[in-house]
């Protein structure tokens, strides 16, 4: 198995990609359309990247398990994008966006991986207004900007409370573009079940037709992975209801290495929870608490109306904590801040988990319109999931799993330790260290698939050459027999009792208290105990009607439910390992006296990346060491 | 509350399939029309039969994923609301409600309630785009765009392709998610090089996907759920128009 090597080139630091790019191998144009890639994923960074390689010449697969490329989860994504373009004048630059993002991951992140992504940002901005993604704009007619949390500066741009799904639209109209073309095959309706490894080298995908239940093999000169994060371990979530890990778990069993996977984050303004019933959370963008409020009663078990507390009875506590980034603190710690508050009794709503957001004072400073125009969209969807009026009540929120920074290693090449196999967009681990800041994960999913991916794979390919292996490979023929034992199996006890549901939400709460957001030594033991019994208990119990030769949704659900079960339990296993807190990953025995995540430095200021021993067998931790030259390892501060 | 749910079921394409009745009971008003679904599923499962096959994701009316005719209605009755939306407090307790796959020769049945919506994204690999390669673009901020410009772009942009206006259409026309994208780029200076060849090549691959013609019953601005309006119709013929006087 390779090294762990991060391959970051020398120099300083705002030099390295430049002379990494000078460096690259190349392929002549006349070449390259010999090579092949499958791109796994069609979201902000599949669908960036599948179109950008087949710009470049190259013959491209794309996969995506919706019926079409154009409703991957980014489209789902609220608030906005951010970039250095310093068009406010109030003082960013690529530096700084560099170091707002180092510093809010809490260091750990990788540097150059960063300063690249801020370097990039601005391309990412002129890419998608030259392809029609209609921004918001000021009455000039220049792009207009919002604050998010974690920045004291105003660099997101927007459009409406829709920016993930015009920027995707953005990408999936480049896809659209090269599948018209004939130099992407697309795939929507698929759903990559395994990777092949021919020769130490990932040579190809094992994919189920969702319609059909056909198993094809697909093979390829380099595979890209971007099937984005793995939140739904938690069965609540932000994410969308198909989001899975299965394509990252599996290439993890085949030899790539997991990195930081217990770096989870739990967004601070959701919908809480009504009931069980309930299927998902739904967030409230970020991009709210530009205007709202954050408060809880001063008193604990107040029972009266919000509007009928006064002011001086309640506790704005992110303007008391953080007075200097107030409601904008970033999300790991605004989200232990409402748990705290909520802790002590002073939570609202019926469950007493949840927290006002408060516009009260915005309508009365701005006056509805303005309201209206800025976030009409989200205070409609909040009236019509809990029929209340955000214009008139404050709307309760409460933190929920939302965004994975774990993810599949890579190096500065976005390749893993496997040869081949590149992973970009939420998939990989690079970017945002313990906790990433809003509207940062569209731009690394873009920077990702337009402007890193298509340079680095051009140069892996022009050394390893073409695959001359075909499908009838003994490699392909192992994986597609592996995936057929598996369906077989889910498929095998008609007579099971309970739904593969009932284990998701399980295994949710199991991971909520043990790996959530607090998390001590007792807690994760207790889950590492918990989830093997979970996990045999699923393979003996779990009813999945139906076959494997029609469109079987319960059979894609158990499938996904059965790799997030192994995941599970290398988050738990890493969330141990790594005894200190930082960012999103707060152990309660490491915290300062007044309650921040205290880092130990000394003993963890590495990248955890796991390896795979085998089923039943222990993981085995290799490390990569962080290294701060530019943005100094200091206590992050937000007061 | 409790329901009796009158369903499509339908195994395959090659399956002729058929109204079914199924009960929901227990459900409560604050739970989504799909998590009604999600009920009535656990309850199918637990008898050994299969769920009803619906497709949904994002469950936040964003992805265009979901949808289903809900009582003779494309979303079902709320205006300006995807089925993930709706709400069952929008249902009187013991109502019977009818649910239906979207019905257009240009969507087949896949199973149950999932149809084949492949046709719309043909019609956006013909010419749903502005050419633009990766790393060829302008300052973004170059172009100024007048904000009521923008802002007219953006309300045609929302669309979310889920399809219910072909599904509401008699003739089930896509004229609507159609329009949409073509005057999303028109309306822009970043797409005017296209302008004429994009609106041609899409009606094109419209009208040979088996989708019908247009004839203004204007249900389809009836059940959009994201409020597309219309007058983006009347653009689109006034640019088809445009774009043959100028060839
Ligand atoms: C509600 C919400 C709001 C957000 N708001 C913001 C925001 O305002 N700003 C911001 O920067 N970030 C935001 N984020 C985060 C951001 O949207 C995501 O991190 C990002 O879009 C992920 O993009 P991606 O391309 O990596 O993956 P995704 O968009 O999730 O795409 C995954 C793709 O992989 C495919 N796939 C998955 N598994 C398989 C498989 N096994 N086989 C085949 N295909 C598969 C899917 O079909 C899909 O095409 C938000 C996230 C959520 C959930
Ligand atoms: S499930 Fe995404 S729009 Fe309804």
């Amino acid at each position: 198995m390779a090294e762990l090597d991060s391959k970051i080139p020398e120099g300083p630091i705002a030099e390295k990609w430049d002379k990494h790019r000078f460096n690259l191998k190349l392929i002549n144009p006349a070449n390259k359309r010999k090579y092949r890639v499958i791109v796994v994923g069609s979201g902000l960074a599949g669908a960036s990247a599948a179109a950008s390689l087949a710009e470049l010449g190259f013959q491209v697969a794309c996969f995506c398990y919706q019926d079409s490329a154009r409703r991957a989860h980014s489209i789902a994504a609220q608030g906005g994008i951010n970039a250095a373009k310093n068009y406010q004048n109030d003082g960013d630059s690529i530096y700084r966006l560099f170091y707002d993002t180092v510093k809010g991951g809490d260091f750990r992140a990788r540097e150059a991986n960063v300063y690249r992504l801020a370097q990039v940002s601005n391309n990412i901005m002129d890419q998608c207004v030259a392809q029609g993604v209609p921004f918001a704009r000021e009455y000039g007619g220049c792009l207009d900007n919002r604050s998010f949390g974690g920045a004291q500066v105003s660099r997101t741009f927007y459009a409406r409370g829709q920016t993930g799904q015009q920027l995707l639209l953005g990408a999936y109209s480049a896809l659209c573009c090269q599948i018209g073309r004939g130099a992407v095959k697309m795939y929507p309706r698929h759903e990559m079940l395994d990777l092949v490894v021919i020769d130490g080298q990932a040579r190809g995908i094992i994919a189920r037709d969702m319609v059909s239940g056909a198993i094809t093999r697909h093979v390829a000169d380099a595979v890209a992975i971007g099937t984005g994060g793995y939140s739904n371990v938690f069965y609540l979530s932000t994410n969308a209801k198909g989001c899975n890990a299965t394509a990252i778990w599996r290439a993890h069993v085949r030899g790539a290495y997991f990195a930081n996977p217990c770096y989870t984050q739990i967004h601070p303004t959701c919908i809480p929870v009504t009931g069980e019933h309930q299927s998902k959370l739904t967030l409230m963008s970020e991009s709210l608490r530009n205007d709202g409020r954050i408060w809880v009663p001063l008193a604990k078990e107040e029972s009266r109306a919000p509007g009928k507390i006064p002011e001086s009875e309640r506790d704005y506590y992110l303007e008391r904590k953080y007075p200097s980034f107030g409601n904008l603190a970033p999300r790991d710690i605004s989200s232990r801040a409402a748990k705290q508050v909520c802790d002590e009794g002073r939570g609202i709503g019926k469950s007493k988990q949840g927290v006002y957001l408060d516009f009260a004072d915005a309508l009365k400073r701005l006056g509805r319109p303005v309201i209206e125009e800025r976030y009409g969209n989200l205070f409609q969807m909040y009236e019509e999931i809990t029929a209340e009026d955000p214009y008139h009540v404050p709307m309760r929120i409460f933190p929920a799993p939302h965004y994975t920074m774990g993810g599949l290693w890579v190096d500065y090449n976005l390749m893993s330790n496997l040869p081949g196999l590149h992973v970009i967009g939420e998939a990989n681990f690079s970017d945002h260290g313990a906790n990433r800041l809003g509207a940062s994960a569209l731009m690394q999913g873009l920077a990702d698939g337009y402007f890193v991916l298509p340079y680095t794979i051009g140069d892996y390919l022009a050394r390893a050459g073409i695959c001359k292996a075909g499908t009838d490979h003994e490699a392909f023929k192992e994986a597609e027999e592996a995936v057929r034992g598996r369906l077989k199996k889910l498929l095998g006890k008609k007579e099971g009792k309970r739904s593969v549901d009932s284990f998701h939400r399980e295994l949710g709460r199991l991971m909520w208290n043990g790996c959530g957001m607090g998390r001590t030594e007792a807690s994760l033991k207790g889950a590492l105990e918990k989830l093997p019994k979970l996990r045999e208990a699923f393979w003996e119990e779990v009813k999945v009607p139906g076959d494997a030769d029609h469109l079987n949704q319960e059979l894609e659900k158990a499938g996904r439910v059965a790799d997030l079960l192994e995941l599970a339990e290398l988050m738990c296993v890493d969330a141990l390992d790594r005894s200190e807190s930082c960012g999103g990953h707060f152990r309660e025995e490491s915290q300062t006296p007044d309650g921040e995540a205290l880092r130990d430095d000394e003993h963890f200021c590495h990248v955890s990346a796991w390896e795979h021993a085998g089923a039943g067998k222990a993981p085995v931790l290799h490390k990569e060491p962080l290294k701060f030259d530019y943005v100094h390892l200091q206590t992050r501060s937000y007061k | 509350m409790n329901f009796t749910l009158r369903v499509w079921r339908q195994k395959d394409a090659s399956d002729p399939g058929r109204m079914v009745d199924h009960r929901a009971d227990g459900i409560i008003p604050d739970m989504s029309f799909l998590e009604m679904l999600d009920v009535v599923n656990q309850k199918l499962i637990e008898k050994g039969e299969e769920p009803i096959a619906f497709d949904h994701d994002c469950r936040e009316g964003i992805c265009g994923c979901c949808g289903a005719v809900v009582n003779g209605t494309a979303h079902g009755p709320l205006p300006a609301t995807t089925l993930c939306q709706l709400y069952m407090r929008h249902f009187r307790d013991g109502d019977v409600i009818t649910i239906e796959p979207w019905r257009a020769k240009a969507f087949p049945v896949l199973r149950d309630l999932c149809v084949d919506r492949g046709a719309l994204d043909r019609i956006m690999y013909a010419g749903g785009y502005i050419t633009v390669r990766t790393g060829s673009a302008a300052e973004a901020n170059a172009i100024p765009i007048p904000k009521p410009i923008a802002d007219r772009a953006m309300d045609a942009a929302a669309c979310i392709g889920c399809g219910a206006c072909v599904a509401a259409c008699p003739n089930a026309s896509p004229m609507l998610f159609l329009s949409a994208k073509v005057s999303q780029y028109a309306l822009l200076p970043q797409g005017q090089p296209e302008r004429e060849l994009r609106v041609k090549k899409m009606v094109a691959v419209a009208e040979a996907s088996g989708f019908g013609a247009c004839s203004v019953h204007a249900e389809c601005e009836g059940v959009c759920p994201k409020n597309i309006k219309l007058t983006f119709i009347s653009k689109l013929n006034r640019e088809l128009i445009r774009a043959h006087l100028k060839s």
